[in-house]
């Protein structure tokens, strides 16, 4: 397969297709993340990519054999390693033992959360998701410094408002359809991000579909009116934000006498601190996701529009 | 009453999955890129709200019927504006195209 494009798209079908097997083996929080990220916003993102650098694949002056023969042994070697594991759902796997039935039992005295899946990852593994985030932070800082836009000169208004009318008659029906969606979309990343407690949803979720709401916008609006609506330095403060809440909430335990994002010593009723505590967390994980999705789209695809911003405006 | 609505919610996903059918055998035997775009543009809406409408009559539990409804409607907006989107994108590329072999005839036709 040489073309890049197909590849992006069937790489997107798969991951629906993975989401939807999640849903079949009732792992509905992991199949919304898969659906939302892997086939939505990570094709978006591979997409702007692809216009960036061209559709075709360079033809490759190595061999192909020696990384088969690598990937044959390796992948041998996992195969020979699961043989090792418990049966898929056997009741005697050290899993069921004793953490699962921990988590089903007693999160709900504990902790209060409906959604066990939110318990586990918000509360009991705090420490892995907040990891998460910097990952997420960090490949948002990495973008940022590889490929930072130098804003030159300041766009005036005539010239957006002159690229806006050229834009108009050519994707009228495409923009008043997406201006009435918008604010449902934005709405349901808000439902999803405090809903997360009760039915599938969270943070991720949230984040990732706030992003595709602006994305929708930048790519029918153009560049530079998406940069009067949104501030590129804010948005960046706001990365830091919800990485910094996300931290703040466990030192904040760990003042009141508590272990690092033991959130019951939030509040003066353990499973009310325990709320606050996964409110505050998802709300961090929220900010830092739509926001570093922005970033690294908007320095995508302004790189991209850059050197040919002259040529559309003569349109 | 009860075995009413269950015949017209099997009624209605029955139409639906068959209007799915017939969209996907159209877009495998029709010919040119526009006729496989219509058939898919036009089953695709109608067998989605059949299926949705069969699925609201089917379950009596209010909330996930205002969900399927909320559901129904954004279907309603998107799948056509896709279809619009897709065929007004290969409409300006076949254009394209065009375009380029004719300023390729013509510069063929002035060196020789």
């Amino acid at each position: 397969m040489k073309d890049l494009l197909a590849v992006a798209m069937l790489l997107s079908i798969y991951g629906l297709l993975s989401a939807s097997f999640f849903v079949a083996m009732d792992a509905v929080d992991v199949a919304f993340t898969e659906a939302s990220v892997g086939a939505g916003i990570s094709t978006l993102l591979m997409l702007v990519a692809i216009s960036m650098t061209g559709r075709a694949e360079h033809p490759s002056r190595h061999k192909p054999l020696l990384a088969l023969a690598v990937v044959i042994v390796t992948g041998s070697l996992l195969i020979y390693g699961t043989l090792d594991m418990p049966y898929f759902g056997s009741a005697e796997a050290p899993i069921h033992q004793h953490i699962a039935p921990r988590y089903i039992n007693d999160s709900m005295q504990e902790i209060g959360v409906p959604n066990i899946v939110t318990s586990v990852l918000a509360s009991y593994r705090a420490f892995d998701t907040f990891g998460e985030v910097v990952v997420i932070f960090t490949a948002g800082m990495g973008v940022l410094a590889l490929l930072s836009v130098v804003r030159r000169s300041p766009v005036d208004i005539a010239k957006i408002v002159l690229f806006n009318d050229a834009m108009h008659e050519r994707h009228l029906i495409l923009r008043i359809v997406t201006k009435i969606m918008i604010p449902f979309i934005l709405l349901f990343a808000f439902y999803v991000q405090f809903h997360g407690d009760f039915g599938p949803g969270g943070g991720f979720q949230a984040g990732v579909i706030f992003a595709s709401a602006i994305f929708v916008y930048t790519m029918l609006f153009g560049m530079n009116t998406a940069r009067r609506v949104i501030n590129q330095s804010f948005i960046q403060v706001l990365a830091a934000i919800g990485v910094l809440l996300y931290g703040c909430v466990g030192v904040v335990s760990l003042f009141n006498g508590k272990k690092f994002f033991d959130y019951s010593a939030l509040a003066i009723d353990p499973v009310a601190g325990q709320h606050l505590g996964i409110l505050f967390i998802e709300l961090g994980v929220g900010l830092t996701v739509a926001s570093v999705m922005v970033i690294i789209f908007f320095n995508f695809a302004g790189r991209n529009e850059t050197p040919r911003n002259s040529d559309k405006q003569d349109l | 009453m009860d075995a009413f609505i269950h015949i017209s919610s099997s009624l209605f996903l029955l139409i639906g999955s068959f209007l799915c059918l017939s969209g996907g055998i159209g877009i495998l035997r029709f010919p040119d890129f526009y006729t496989r775009m219509h058939a898919v543009g036009v089953t695709e809406t109608l067998a989605t709200a059949m299926i949705l409408i069969g699925l609201i009559l089917y379950n009596p539990d209010f909330l996930v019927d205002v969900k399927l409804v909320i559901i129904l409607l954004m279907t309603l907006f998107i799948s056509p504006t896709a279809g619009h989107a897709l065929a007004n994108a290969a409409m300006l590329n076949d254009k394209m195209q065009k375009d380029d072999n004719k300023q390729n005839s013509e510069v063929k036709s002035s060196t020789s």
